[in-house]
């Protein structure tokens, strides 16, 4: 009905992101796993679960589950390949770089790999949280302190 | 342009009084198809913001001035407008709040926490939004009462042999959802009524989807309370209504205590003003009271069977056209006599939030997400859905450009 021109829509979903969201990897359950988070989108429903196995303070698997939209999915599969193998504290730097990205629209860092894929999402202001949530999943797991003064303050409220 | 087959309104006439319909989203000219969550506002109720601020604006019930007793008087008429709306047989049985969740707010407080006691049991559905869900658990966790859900059928439809089965002895009070918000059923709430009162419970009835979209008529529906928001019936936000059966009202205690909702303050106690004021504490929304009577006007002008009409046919043009889309499943009743315009559906391996961004990239606006009816969502096993809802302005031909965006959707998200 409209002779505007179609809208594109390949900065928000782009091909790597449809393809973890199709195939994603290091989806399921995780045996012998140590660390245990899990984060909730109230508003939209997108739920994300993080399972991981630290080896002296390197994460040596890592799986995750829930449900939600392509840009929530997409982004903890790419978290799990991005993170696995890597030490506390290398994750805990591509999750402050990720979170930049997003939230400053920064140029995303050549280690980001992947995930630079993401990058479009800072342009769709109502889908940032989807992409943060599996984040900020891992940063619970990871800094499992922090987490609990949050849901003590939770409690109190 | 398409004609329109079936509908008995005249929708390019209607459109004119819309500023908002001859606006461009992301390029396109805006498809509105959010209407379960607000509608659109004509021209003659945002003239009537405008002219009640610059003409009459003062408070209300306590002035002497001119200008009180102007604003007093059109605060009040809009009482009376709504009684007749709903069939009410007296204005003094309308008690103005914020909103649809305000007045099923009010009705926990200030009939459940003087009536109910623990053991006592309220009946629910499974279908209800989060507003006729939450009131009551925090009733349940004041009184120690007990909720029950009355579950659904796969199709949508409420199970009326599970309401028989948990209204009984110790139910006080059924409180279900007239048309659901996701589902589009319109529940037999007089069959419901009739199952309450056999067993000496009270009907509430969520009237919030249904008010706006067809005629309503307390005196014969069966329910003792009524609720409904201005907002999604052309009205302005910050309106809601509860209507409450004859007597019902006096026996209960105010919901908020302040100015306006008293006869008489001392030190050692206050006694309350009749109602429906008891339940009016502190200035209320007056200019949104006042321009929701150009809302009911227009609607009254257009006529609730008409517009009940048209919603009709419009939701069977869409429902069929969905059909049509491979991958695509409707949730709710596929018959239109027995549901609403609000169509929730879900698109085979697409979620709901990707499909409404790429719709709004076309100007196309629905509703994704949760509805507010996480009970619903578990129930039909979907985190979420699709949801495009029709009212007196949408033509066939919108319908179409959001089949045309749901096929580019698809196209998106093709391997």
């Amino acid at each position: 009905m409209s002779r505007a021109p179609d809208p594109v829509f390949d900065d928000l979903f782009r091909e790597v992101i449809l393809d973890h969201y199709r195939r994603p990897r290091n989806r399921g359950a995780l045996a012998g796993g140590n660390r245990h988070a899990e984060g909730l989108n109230p508003t939209c429903g997108d739920e994300i679960i993080l399972d991981l196995r630290l080896d002296d303070g390197v994460i040596g698997d890592i799986a995750f589950g829930g449900q939600g939209c392509s840009i929530s999915q997409a982004s903890a599969s790419m978290l799990t390949e991005r993170v696995k193998g890597r030490s506390v504290a290398e994750a805990n730097d591509v999750q402050r770089q990720v979170r930049a990205m997003l939230l400053e629209a920064k140029e995303p860092p050549a280690e980001l790999g992947d995930l630079e894929a993401l990058q479009g999402v800072s342009k769709f202001p109502v889908r940032v949280k989807c992409a943060l949530l599996c984040w900020n999943v891992l940063h619970e797991g990871l800094n499992p302190a922090t987490v609990n003064t949050k849901q003590d303050t939770q409690e109190t409220l | 342009m398409k004609q329109q087959a079936h509908s008995p309104l005249d929708t390019s006439a209607i459109r004119r009084d819309f500023p908002i319909l001859s606006r461009e989203v992301n390029g396109h000219p805006l498809v509105y198809l959010d209407n379960a969550a607000t509608t659109q506002k004509p021209r003659q109720v945002i003239d009537a913001l405008v002219h009640y601020y610059e003409h009459s604006n003062s408070n209300i019930h306590r002035g002497i001035h001119t200008l009180a007793v102007e604003a007093t008087e059109q605060y009040e008429a809009v009482r009376a407008k709504v009684a007749r709306h709903i069939g009410a047989a007296d204005e003094r049985q309308i008690v103005f709040t914020r909103n649809t969740t305000e007045a099923i707010n009010l009705v926990a407080r200030a009939w459940g926490d003087a009536n109910l006691r623990e053991g006592d049991e309220v009946v629910l559905t499974e279908m209800e939004h989060h507003s006729n869900i939450v009131p009551w658990q925090l009733l349940a966790r004041r009184n120690g009462v007990r909720l029950r859900f009355a579950t659904i059928t796969d199709d949508g439809y409420l199970e009326m042999a599970s309401v028989r089965e948990l209204v009984g002895p110790r139910t006080r009070l059924v409180s279900v959802v007239h048309a659901s918000n996701v589902l589009g059923t319109i529940n037999p709430v007089t069959e419901v009524a009739e199952v309450a009162h056999a067993a000496g419970a009270l009907l509430l009835v969520d009237a919030a989807q249904s008010a706006p979209h067809m005629p309503i008529d307390v005196a014969n529906l069966g329910a003792d309370f009524l609720a409904f928001s201005a907002h999604k019936m052309l009205g302005p936000t910050g309106v809601g209504v509860l209507w409450a059966r004859d007597g019902l009202l006096e026996s209960m205690d105010p919901f908020l205590g302040g100015g306006d909702m008293i006869s008489v303050v001392k030190e050692e106690g206050s006694t309350w003003a009749d109602v429906p004021y008891k339940f009016e504490a502190g200035t209320p929304n007056i200019a949104d009271v006042i321009a929701f009577a150009a809302a009911l006007d227009y609607l009254a002008e257009i006529g609730m069977d008409r517009v009940r009409e048209h919603e009709k046919t419009i939701t069977a043009y869409a429902m069929d056209a969905l059909h049509r889309i491979d991958g695509l499943t409707i949730h709710g009743p596929a018959d239109v006599d027995d549901r609403g315009g609000a169509v929730s559906f879900a698109l085979d391996g697409i979620h709901p939030h990707d499909v409404s961004t790429i719709l709004d990239g076309y100007g196309v606006a629905i509703r994704a997400g949760h509805h507010c009816a996480q009970l619903l969502m578990r129930r039909l096993g979907v985190p979420a859905t699709n949801r495009a809802s029709f009212y007196i302005y949408n033509e066939e031909r919108e319908v179409d450009a959001l089949i045309d965006a749901l096929k580019q959707t698809i196209k998106v998200f093709a391997e």
